[in-house]
């Protein structure tokens, strides 16, 4: 299966690039409805392609997104963590999932990790968020849909090009 | 839609057992995270991480460095002119105050001198720029476009043209981290301009808001009142303006005032801060700052402050 491991490097992209949008200015309106678009890129490739992303590609997101942001180094690996593994767990049941299924699957996911980050703010001693945390995640289930489209094109490109894939 | 085979999955997964790696790797980053927020030891870990980010940041800062750059190189001579115009009158106002404050100036120092108490005159500061990249979307911490390269430290102050902006929090070799004064964490030491009346002004979450919680029901405050730095504290040099008293209310049964003020510096739409090393003269300044030298507390304060931090 990693006969050519270098053919992979398109979805690290896609990763690397979903957390780097993540710190893309918005304006303070926008900013509100940002959505959390590395976490979506984690979910879609641990469930679509299980065995070659899972755990340590979304720590590995997590804590890019860490320095990025400027947290406490760890805070968005273990959030990532939790729900990779949560996806790996289920993804034989929720990649089978009619679209508006799997979009209710990752609202859920989404908001998980909106509350471990939520919850690490608690005993981490940062003040609370606020709304924008919530209204985030609603954004990214709304906005499932257009990302997993976008996801598809790009792994069905991958697949074309090597059959072993998938 | 190939999906591959299931059974395929199945086995790479269970050789694995992603259940047990999840929780060795959620217990190690746990661990990480106490490190990291407890304790310093991770400052240069951190450090690197960052300067491995910094490309990135740039890349995303890019597109709007670029936009400024094509609006300077494209605007009209009439544009500019009038700009020029502007800025010259402004330079002459200033200067016109400037040439009071430069006597001013000697005659608080040779008043200090007399009191036998050290005087913090001028301070060097650095123009530097905020890079449009968005941090925490629920903190109000930015990026400066410079770095230990340019002597930045953690603890220095930043202000603009109008007031006061915030405080380095991390520095980094070309870039460093600011947190703004509004941000729910951030307090700083201020004082009423009017009557001295000490107090500190705490973030409020909201970039157009401060609030003055410890004020007494009995604090002389109006609205429209200016509080500036105290300079209690070190970090921030005194005098400088923070912000302007907007709301005081006192409710019943409550021992402290509700008191909140607008900042000065306009933090939602700056680019160009400035920082600042207190008590350190302009380079320009120092020949005709040499007497006030003489007292060597400040400057030496501030040059120690600058190596502490690597």
């Amino acid at each position: 299966m990693s006969r050519r491991p270098s053919a992979v490097w398109p979805v690290w992209f896609v990763l690397l690039g979903a957390a780097a949008l993540m710190s893309l200015p918005l304006p303070d309106s926008l900013a509100l409805v940002r959505p959390a678009l590395a976490t979506m890129a984690v979910i879609y490739w641990t469930m679509m392609w299980p065995a070659r992303f899972g755990l340590a590609a979304a720590w590995l997101v997590g804590l890019t997104l860490d320095v990025l942001q400027g947290d406490i180094l760890g805070q968005h690996a273990l959030a990532l963590t939790v729900i990779a593994y949560i996806t790996l767990r289920f993804h034989l049941q929720i990649r089978i999932f009619p679209l508006w299924q799997l979009t209710g699957a990752v609202f859920a996911l989404l908001a998980l990790e909106a509350f471990i980050h939520f919850w690490i703010d608690g005993v981490a001693g940062n003040p609370p968020a606020g709304p924008g945390r919530w209204t985030q995640v609603l954004a990214g289930g709304i906005l499932w849909p257009v990302v997993m489209a976008i996801m598809d094109r790009v792994r069905e490109r991958l697949e074309r090009r090597d059959p072993s894939f998938g | 839609m190939a999906l591959g085979t299931p059974e395929s999955d199945q086995r790479g997964l269970r050789e694995s057992n992603p259940g047990l790696r999840a929780v060795i790797v959620c217990s190690l980053t746990i661990v990480l995270m106490a490190v990291d927020s407890r304790s310093e030891m991770l400052i240069d870990v951190r450090r690197l991480l960052a300067a491995a980010a910094y490309p990135v940041q740039v890349l995303i800062d890019s597109p709007v460095a670029v936009g400024r750059w094509l609006g300077e190189s494209l605007a009209t001579r009439s544009q500019l002119s009038t700009e020029n115009a502007a800025l010259r009158q402004q330079i002459l106002e200033q200067s016109g105050q400037l040439q009071r404050l430069a006597s001013l100036a000697k005659e608080n120092a040779r008043l200090r001198a007399l009191l036998e108490s050290t005087a913090k005159i001028s301070d060097r500061v650095l123009v530097t720029e905020i890079m449009s990249v968005d941090m925490n979307p629920f903190r109000h911490r930015v990026i400066v476009n410079k770095g230990t390269d340019d002597d930045v430290f953690v603890g220095q102050a930043l202000i603009d043209a109008d007031g006061v902006v915030g405080q380095i929090t991390r520095d980094r070799v070309f870039s460093a981290e600011a947190i703004l004064i509004t941000d729910a964490e951030h307090a700083l030491p201020v004082e009423i301009l009017r009557n001295r009346l000490r107090s500190i002004a705490v973030g409020s979450g909201q970039l157009d808001q401060l609030s003055l919680p410890f004020l007494p029901r009995n604090a002389d405050v109006v609205v429209g009142d200016l509080l500036v730095t105290s300079g209690l504290g070190g970090t921030f040099p005194a005098g400088y303006p923070v912000g302007t008293i907007t709301a005081v209310n006192s409710t019943t049964g409550e021992p402290f005032l509700d008191v909140t003020a607008r900042p000065q510096a306009r933090l939602n739409r700056i680019r160009e801060v400035l920082l600042i090393w207190p008590g350190d003269p302009m380079p320009i300044e120092a020949e005709s700052e040499a007497p006030v030298q003489g007292a060597p507390g400040p400057a030496a304060d501030a040059t120690a402050a600058a190596e502490v931090s690597p």
